[in-house]
């Protein structure tokens, strides 16, 4: 079973507070979070939710190379996301279409990834949210150096809100057995670097389920390291809020770092190139849909009393980002070869001087008409 | 018995035929057994042999290479799959530091019959990582040889000659070229496996490639023909080492050489092919050796990979230029 004795949570599957003396901390905050906070923790599950299902629409008909579905994952993602400050960096992997929207990050410029126009598609020093990551695992060791860079300009532990910063980097549980993803751990403790491990454990890395990258619960491997590290129901937007915020707080108090384990389960397929009835069964499906984010948090808005006109709101509002990044995703003009050429170096380079040149040569000799 | 079948399906069952025939043979890799694999190529095979022999693996490339190594260590002949061309290199030390010396420090008491198999190269329209052709890596690397199959045929025949190879095999699978179909002799004799092949005569110029660049060199022979050149196209089908004798029997005749490849050209498993041709084949030659490559540049995003990879206009344009001289 995904969830053990040790796995955090505020709201129950039915919309209701669950009160334990071990998230006595936790409860606290969110007991701090106003309506608009509530609201916008829903209004981005949602929106995102809704765009996801759009973007699959895309990659059906054509219009995409590629679709990586968030679906189901969007409470590990919006509350972890709202827990950051805006100096915090965020390292994705490339599922973390939720976390990307509340740093700003054009839900279009992701599916120019998907398209195959860039290989980046925003730039990361403006939204400090890096860039998405294929090669498993790399990027936690960015996120580590990236973080031990933060103590060495004295942005960490100086006690001052907007100078500390903290670095947060999300990983799968398939990611977790690659060399990097346990040498990222022994770096960060060693180092005792600002940054917080978020493992989005959704049970699967394609076909293998998780029970192949580990025996026990993947949260004692931060554990086994020797960072604090904790498990929470990751379906459970304010319980990843919450834990997210403090371990945010240690880490940019200079305390070290952190490990966050959050159970989750990727409802939909892998990539559009999957079909997970080959390795799962349908009972296992519904019972995570039962388990999901939206709804229960949907019924705890609503026993706080939010109107109907608010969630009509909600939705509209995710209508209408779909039916923009659509429009917006059909009228992507593919890149310029420049754009092969211009960036391999950052100084100029005698080799793609040379190839940029005979390429132009070479097209122009086909009238510029291939 | 002649089967029309896809490169896919051929290698699978030349991997259930290994597999049959010694059961020392095993599979490790990502999604191999219950999925059976991200291209199918291993289907079937789980259900077959077991989860002893079909190993579903942790998600660790190193893990997999490197524990492939100790497997051998025991007698076994671990097959591994790496998903992608692109995240082969969390295996890279595994594979150039350990792999490729361990037969040479053990001085002839201990073989690493070991296969690699990757699918790589482009035209699949997919994200980064996912089109690369990494094979002059490998090919540098004194220990392994390395074999890249242009038809099911030889997808058939040469996985089970890889299997058989004492040495370490890196097994390259062009996934272009998983899916067409094309004749299998199930129970015939296979060629030697590190030779190359001429697959189409021709006399004005010899074009060389491998993997899916073959197919595309038919192509361009096909459009050449068209226009009343005659292409003599060669298959490597082994990369390392290679078999210069068709090649330099074929320049002797048509004085005139292009390489084609999908990999960028700087230090090129092409750049090879053609110093050595120039070394061996030099008052043959009527022309200087022309290389098409993928630009010195990452693969880019799919949008642009038609510009960046050799095409047909390219080769012919090369073979144009080849006989300007
Ligand atoms: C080094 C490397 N090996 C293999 C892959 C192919 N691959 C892409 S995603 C994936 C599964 C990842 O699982 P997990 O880390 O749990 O993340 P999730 O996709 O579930 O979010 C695999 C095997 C890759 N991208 N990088
Ligand atoms: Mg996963």
């Amino acid at each position: 079973m995904p969830y053990t004795e040790a796995t955090l949570q505020l709201l129950s599957i039915d919309g209701t507070l669950v009160e334990s003396d071990r998230t006595a901390e936790y409860r606290a905050l969110v007991d701090k979070l106003s309506d608009v906070q509530l609201q916008n923790f829903y209004r981005e599950m949602v929106v995102t939710r809704r765009f996801d299902i759009e973007s699959g629409n895309l990659q059906r008909q054509g219009q995409l190379a590629l679709w990586v579905p968030s679906l189901g994952q969007e409470a590990a993602q919006v509350g972890s996301g709202f827990a950051t400050r805006n100096q915090d960096t965020i390292f994705p992997s490339y599922r973390e279409h939720a976390v990307a929207r509340i740093r700003g990050i054009d839900p279009v410029a992701i599916l120019s990834l998907l398209r195959g126009v860039t290989n980046g598609g925003w730039n990361p020093n403006d939204s400090k949210f890096r860039l998405y990551t294929l090669v498993l695992a790399t990027q936690t060791l960015h996120a580590v150096g990236y973080a031990m860079g933060t103590v060495l300009d004295g942005k960490s532990g100086t006690g001052k809100p907007d100078v500390d910063e903290a670095t947060i980097v999300y990983f799968g549980d398939g990611a977790s057995s690659e060399g990097d993803s346990n040498e990222a751990l022994v770096f960060a403790q060693s180092y005792q670097s600002p940054i917080v491990f978020f493992l989005q454990n959704n049970q699967y890395a394609i076909s293998v389920p998780v029970s192949r990258q580990s025996r026990s619960p993947l949260y004692l491997r931060g554990e086994g390291f020797g960072i604090p590290s904790l498990q929470i129901d990751g379906n459970d937007v304010l319980i990843s809020y919450a834990v997210t915020k403090v371990a945010l707080d240690d880490a940019r108090a200079g305390k070290g770092p952190r490990f966050i384990e959050a159970q989750t389960y990727r409802l939909g397929a892998h990539t559009t190139s999957d079909d997970p009835t080959k390795y799962r069964e349908q009972a296992e499906e519904d019972l995570w849909k039962e388990r999901d984010p939206i709804s229960r948090f949907e019924k705890f808005l609503r026993a706080k009393g939010e109107s109907d006109k608010f969630f009509a709101a909600v939705k509209a509002e995710g209508e209408d980002l779909a039916a923009n990044v659509r429009a917006r995703v059909l009228a992507l003009t593919p890149p310029s070869t420049d754009v092969m050429f211009d960036h391999v170096y950052t100084d100029e380079h005698p080799v793609i001087a040379a190839q940029k040149a005979w390429l132009a040569e070479y097209e122009a000799s086909y009238g510029g008409s291939r | 018995m002649s089967e029309s079948l896809s490169m896919a399906k051929a290698i699978n069952l030349g991997l259930q035929r290994a597999m049959r025939e010694n059961d020392k043979v095993v599979l490790m890799g990502e999604d191999i057994g219950t999925l059976g694999g991200v291209f199918r190529v291993t289907e079937g095979l789980k259900t077959e042999f077991g989860e002893n022999r079909v190993l579903d693996t942790p998600l660790a490339e190193s893990g997999i290479v490197g524990t492939a190594i100790g497997l051998a260590m025991r007698g076994y002949r671990p097959v591994c799959e790496i998903q992608f061309d692109g995240f082969v290199f969390p295996a890279f030390d595994q594979i150039m530091s350990q792999l490729a010396k361990q037969t040479s420090r053990h001085q002839g008491d201990q073989s690493f019959p070991i296969v690699i198999r990757i699918p790589y190269g482009g035209h699949i329209g997919a994200v980064e990582h996912h089109q690369e052709s990494p094979e002059a890596y490998f090919a540098h690397t004194a220990g392994l040889r390395v074999l890249s199959p242009a038809t099911p045929n030889d997808g058939y025949h040469m996985i089970q000659q890889a299997i058989q190879s004492n040495d370490p095999v890196i097994f390259l699978e062009p996934k272009a070229r998983y899916w067409p179909k094309g004749d299998v002799d199930i129970n015939g004799t296979p060629a030697p496996v590190h030779q190359s092949r001429v697959v189409r005569t021709g006399t004005d110029v010899t074009v060389v490639g491998h993997g899916a660049m073959v197919a595309m060199l038919l192509d361009a022979a096909e459009v050449a023909k068209g226009e009343g050149i005659s292409l003599e196209v060669i298959d490597l089908r082994s990369l390392s080492p290679v078999d210069y004798d068709p090649i330099i029997a074929s320049v002797e005749k048509t004085g005139r050489l292009v390489v084609a490849q999908e990999a960028s050209g700087n230090a090129s498993v092409g750049s090879e092919v053609a110093a050595t041709v120039a070394e061996r084949a030099f008052y043959f030659l009527q022309s200087p050796v022309l290389r098409v490559s993928g630009f010195d540049v990452p693969f880019p995003p799919a949008n642009l990979e038609g510009i960046f990879l050799p095409d047909v206009d390219r080769i012919l344009d090369a073979v144009d230029r080849s006989r300007g001289y």
